[in-house]
């Protein structure tokens, strides 16, 4: 019944969502005059995108993953790597366990590269590709949503809940509602660093792995699964997590909606009635320090630097490149660009120094910082 | 949302587990019955920088003596770990290194002093070592871990491991430092009766990353690899079965060629070269390395105790004018090999001098180094280690099992029981027609009280199994004479078992470990219902290896099995002897069950959780 609620609510923001894509937000007072006097100076960039008409193999991109030069794209058709202008494709063939990748993590150590699929989870190393499911090896699903590489720990997000497995020995520990207080074992997204481990659980807030003590956590919504802000700053946004990210000791955590930041002690979290958020529906979130962070939303790419906003995306009524920024007396001023990423529903993001690379659903961009 | 798997497991009820139970610090504490015998077995040689001193690892007394070059007279004599199987200088050849594959160690030899300086943990099963040239960082090749472990070279400190081919085992670093080239003696897993596959596992020191990974089709059993000094040629050596075709074929090939597969900017590719004739083999390539001037190649041959001498040239321009694939043209190789140099018994590792003109081979089987003048390709010196004088019972079945004793000198046991374990393959053995009978090849350690033999459980002693089977359909041709045969079975019969990586020195279980455990004894399932005792785990594989030494059908038989059953496998070491079931079908221990047990009747585990069945295989792997 709670979990048929959810559901209903988020079919409903989710419909909402789309049509709004149709035309601006309304209620918000948009400065669209070129005159940048005053206004924050926020980064900008050019993208270029790629589809399928410049080498992905699809266009629906769920994950990108950026590996010095090289990046990798999580595809609907295959795992795609760029380097020295060149794409190649793995596919199933190749052993991938799945066409459809949905999550990336690079072992920094190794320079092992880990894809988590609709079917498994593949390790890429120099080209060989090793897959783990759920009848081959320990793994707790073969849907893999989340992926986070810690020491010599896997960590997994699966839809049969949390997974490590020790590269090492070869184990693989299974986290769920036996033995974790996740009360659903959808988990979405994990995020591992070498003291906590995060967990984005679909429908069961944010759960915590100290991994001194080994022992679980787990911070909830204050208001229940009311989808009614009731208590803003008195804990976890909303149950329904999608995405975690675990960086200076803070922890940066995306729902349907809004997202929440918490410092260990105090939570903050964003709507778009009260923050530059152009949408409460988050699909990836990451962290670049305490006060900074990228959101990936339905409703394109933003980024909060600690006091101020800016949105990168299509226009959501004419799809005409646009970037908008919010100061911290909530004034918003578009700035005038010539390029925005390939779409506006965005599924991730990593960085390359200063650039950007940007999963969408129409394509994969690159956002060259423009100094 | 919550996904509860139907999954299963084998079960049932040990009552005498715990008496049964035997600590891993006793199997440790244990000495082979071939190591108390006292042989050096020398199983790779090393020339100092300098050129005046032979460095030679003796396997069995578990120590490197130190020689004088020119005579052979003994310097020192340092005791290292237990199994050493792999020594490499420093660049600056202060230190030796020394991977202990049964202790888990390296030790770190002051050469000066020639005094243990350090003894540093080095992965699972440490093979082979090598450091960087900066001499910051250490690589050990793990043949257990199937990785690469790197070690800071100043304090022995694990920094990460780096995924290897299966089985890794040996090294090499270019002269330049610029790239370490791994291989490994195991098959990297393959779909189930396709061709094995391997590879060169590349890695760039100064990053430690793999950076790139050479295939090797058709490859099983990689062993030395060695790269040129000017880094443009390397070349490994090999096994190449046919294990997908019925042993039967003889005249078709049959089961073995022995390859080396020749790569670097010089082929432009890598390209696998066979060394064997049309009506001779030169069975288990080992050793091998390259002369200073590239004008020559040298390979040991474990299996026929003698040394093969390519002409570079002459190969580089076979291979450029000959379309691949010419591996199985065993004509080919009477264009490249000038020279087959007879040595000791079961030669193995090899060094040449730094200006190439001598040879030298060590011997493992009859404790010799052969030096060879490399200018008249013959033996010049044979330099004897101390060690017993006579040959014992067990020594003499070490080499027997080491020797190629089939029909042309093909193969012996060593090449499927790839040094005394196994190989990863599964085998067409008998001729019963394509594809009929397929067996996994089974590890042959601590074999005492797993009677019968075979998959289909029809040998009852190991006299029958290495005796008349073995001529039968393995040599086509002599029989053993009683001797010869009671002595390899007295030396089969003595392979321990090597310590179990998985299991606590003290032998107390991890809660993982205890809670599959559990499952591996229930008499009762999840439902509540007993559990009939022949669908007990324990029932099957009772007893202290896992084994009631009697057949059942536990409905993993296929249709072109001819008989559905199946002899109960002891589960010793089970978690290095993937793939699992008698044809090899499961590519993992859980595929034992969550693919190839539908109907409940190789266990009750289809009412196990997921997690329940991973206790379970952590259970299993520190049988």
């Amino acid at each position: 019944m709670k979990k048929a609620a959810i559901v209903g609510v988020l079919l409903a923001v989710g419909a909402m969502g789309l049509a709004a894509q149709t035309s601006a937000r309304p209620g918000r007072k948009i400065h669209a005059d070129t005159q940048t006097q005053g206004v924050p100076a926020m980064p900008r960039f050019r993208f270029e995108n790629f589809t399928t008409a410049n080498g992905l193999p699809d266009d629906h991109v769920f994950a990108v993953l950026v590996d010095g030069d090289r990046v990798w794209a999580g595809t609907n058709n295959g795992l795609a790597e760029y380097e020295n202008g060149q794409w190649k494709t793995y596919t199933t063939a190749d052993g991938l366990a799945h066409r459809a990748v949905l999550s990336l993590a690079l072992d920094k150590r190794t320079g092992d590269v880990w894809a988590g699929t609709m079917g498994g989870l593949s390790r890429i190393s120099a080209g060989r590709i090793d897959s783990y499911t759920q009848l081959n090896s320990g793994l707790s699903n073969d849907v893999v949503y989340g992926v986070s590489i810690e020491g010599e720990n896997v960590w997994v997000a699966t839809a049969a809940g949390a997974c490590r497995l020790n590269t090492r020995t070869g184990e693989w520990s299974l986290y769920n509602e036996r033995n974790t207080p996740m009360t659903e074992i959808w988990a979405y997204g994990v995020s591992a660093a070498p003291d906590k481990v995060y967990y984005a659980i679909w429908g069961s807030g944010l759960l915590e792995f100290n991994q001194k003590t080994g022992v679980w956590d787990k911070y909830d919504d204050p208001d229940g699964e009311n989808e009614i802000v009731l208590l803003k700053d008195q804990g976890l946004i909303h149950e329904i997590v999608t995405s975690v990210s675990y960086v200076d000791g803070v922890v940066w955590a995306a729902t349907y909606f809004g997202a929440s930041h918490y410092d260990g002690r105090y939570w903050h979290n964003f709507l778009t009635k009260d923050s530059g958020l152009p949408s409460n529906f988050i699909n990836f979130i990451k962290g670049v320090d305490r006060n900074r962070a990228w959101f990936c939303t339905d409703k394109g790419l933003a980024y909060y630097d600690g006091t101020n906003w800016a949105v990168y995306r299509p226009a959501l009524d004419i799809g005409k490149p646009e970037m908008m920024v919010r100061d911290a007396q909530a004034r918003v001023t578009q700035i005038p660009v010539e390029t925005a990423p390939a779409h506006n529903y965005v599924l991730g993001i990593d960085f390359q120094g200063r650039d950007l690379w940007v999963a969408t659903a129409k394509g994969l961009s690159h956002g060259v910082y423009q100094p | 949302m919550r996904r509860r798997f139907a999954i299963a497991t084998i079960c049932a009820a040990w009552m005498c587990w715990s008496a049964l139970w035997k600590p891993a610090a006793t199997v440790n504490a244990q000495l082979s019955e071939v190591e108390q015998e006292g042989y050096a077995s020398p199983l790779e040689v090393l020339l100092s920088p300098d050129g005046a001193r032979l460095y030679v690892l003796c396997q069995d007394t578990a120590q490197v003596r130190v020689l004088e070059a020119a005579t052979g007279q003994v310097l020192q004599t340092i005791p290292v770990g237990r199994q050493p199987r792999g020594f490499s200088f420093s660049p600056d050849g202060r230190r030796l290194f020394v991977a202990n594959s049964w202790d888990d160690t390296v030790t770190v030899i002051d050469t000066q002093s020639g005094q243990v300086k350090a003894t540093w943990a080095a992965g699972f099963e440490p093979s082979s070592v090598a450091e960087d040239r900066a001499e910051k960082t250490l690589f050990v090749a793990d043949r257990i871990g199937n990785n690469v472990t790197v070690l800071d070279a100043a304090t022995g400190a694990e920094k990460l491991t780096l995924e290897a081919g299966r089985g890794a085992s040996y090294l090499a670093m270019a002269a330049d430092g610029s790239r370490l080239y791994v291989t490994h003696v195991y098959p990297n897993p393959t779909p189930h009766r396709t061709p094995p596959k391997s590879e060169i596992t590349v890695i760039d020191p100064g990053r430690a990353q793999v950076v790139d990974r050479l295939l090797l089709p058709n490859i099983a059993g990689v062993f030395h690899v060695a790269i040129s000094r000017d880094g443009k040629l390397g070349v490994a050596a090999e096994l190449h079965p046919k294990n997908l075709v019925p042993l039967a074929h003889v005249e078709h090939g049959w089961a073995f060629v022995d390859t080396l597969t020749v790569f670097g900017a010089d082929v432009g590719r890598s390209v696998e070269v066979p060394l064997d004739e049309l009506d001779r083999y030169y069975a288990y390539s080992f050793g091998v390395a390259i002369a200073p001037d590239k004008s020559r190649i040298y390979v040991t041959h474990g299996g026929s105790d003698c040394v093969t001498v390519i002409d570079t040239k002459k190969m580089l321009a076979y291979i450029r004018e000959h379309p691949e694939p010419f591996a199985e043209d065993l004509s080919a190789s009477a264009n490249y090999v000038v020279g087959r140099i007879a040595v000791g018994k079961n030669p193995r590792g090899a060094a040449l001098s730094r200006d190439g003109a001598k040879f030298y081979v060590a011997n493992r089987l009859d404790d010799t180094i052969s030096v060879i003048d490399t200018r008249a390709n013959r033996v010049t010196q044979t330099i004897k280690l101390a060690g017993p004088e006579k040959v014992s019972a067990l020594r003499r079945g070490e080499q027997t099992f080491y020797k190629a004793y089939s029909f042309q000198g093909q193969f012996g046991c060593s090449n499927c029981h790839i040094d005394s374990t196994f190989d990863g393959l599964q085998w067409d053995l008998e001729p019963d027609g394509f594809g009929r009978d397929i067996v996994d090849n089974r590890l042959i350690e601590d074999l005492r009280g797993t009677e019968p033999f075979k998959w289909n459980g029809g040998n009852p002693t190991l006299v029958k199994e290495c005796g008349i089977r073995t001529e039968m359909y393995f040599w086509r041709s002599q029989n053993y004479d009683d001797r010869t045969l009671t002595d390899l079975v007295l030396y089969i019969r003595s392979l321990p078992s090597r310590p179990n990586r998985w299991r606590a020195a003290n032998g107390v279980l991890t809660p993982a470990q205890e809670r599959g455990r559990a499952v591996f004894y229930r008499t009762i399932d999840k439902l509540g219902q007993p559990i009939p005792q022949s669908n007990q785990c324990g029932y099957c594989h009772s007893g202290p290896k896992g084994t009631s030494q009697k057949s059942f059908d536990v409905g993993t038989g296929k249709p072109t099995d001819n008989s559905g059953l199946l002899d109960t496998p002891q589960l010793m070491s089970l978690a290095l002897t993937a793939p699992y079931l008698h044809d090899g079908s499961a590519k993992s221990l859980e595929e034992i069950w969550t693919v190839y047990n539908p109907h409940d009747r190789h266990g009750r585990t289809n009412d196990l959780t997921k997690d329940e069945l991973n206790d379970l295989v952590e259970y299993l792997r520190t049988r």
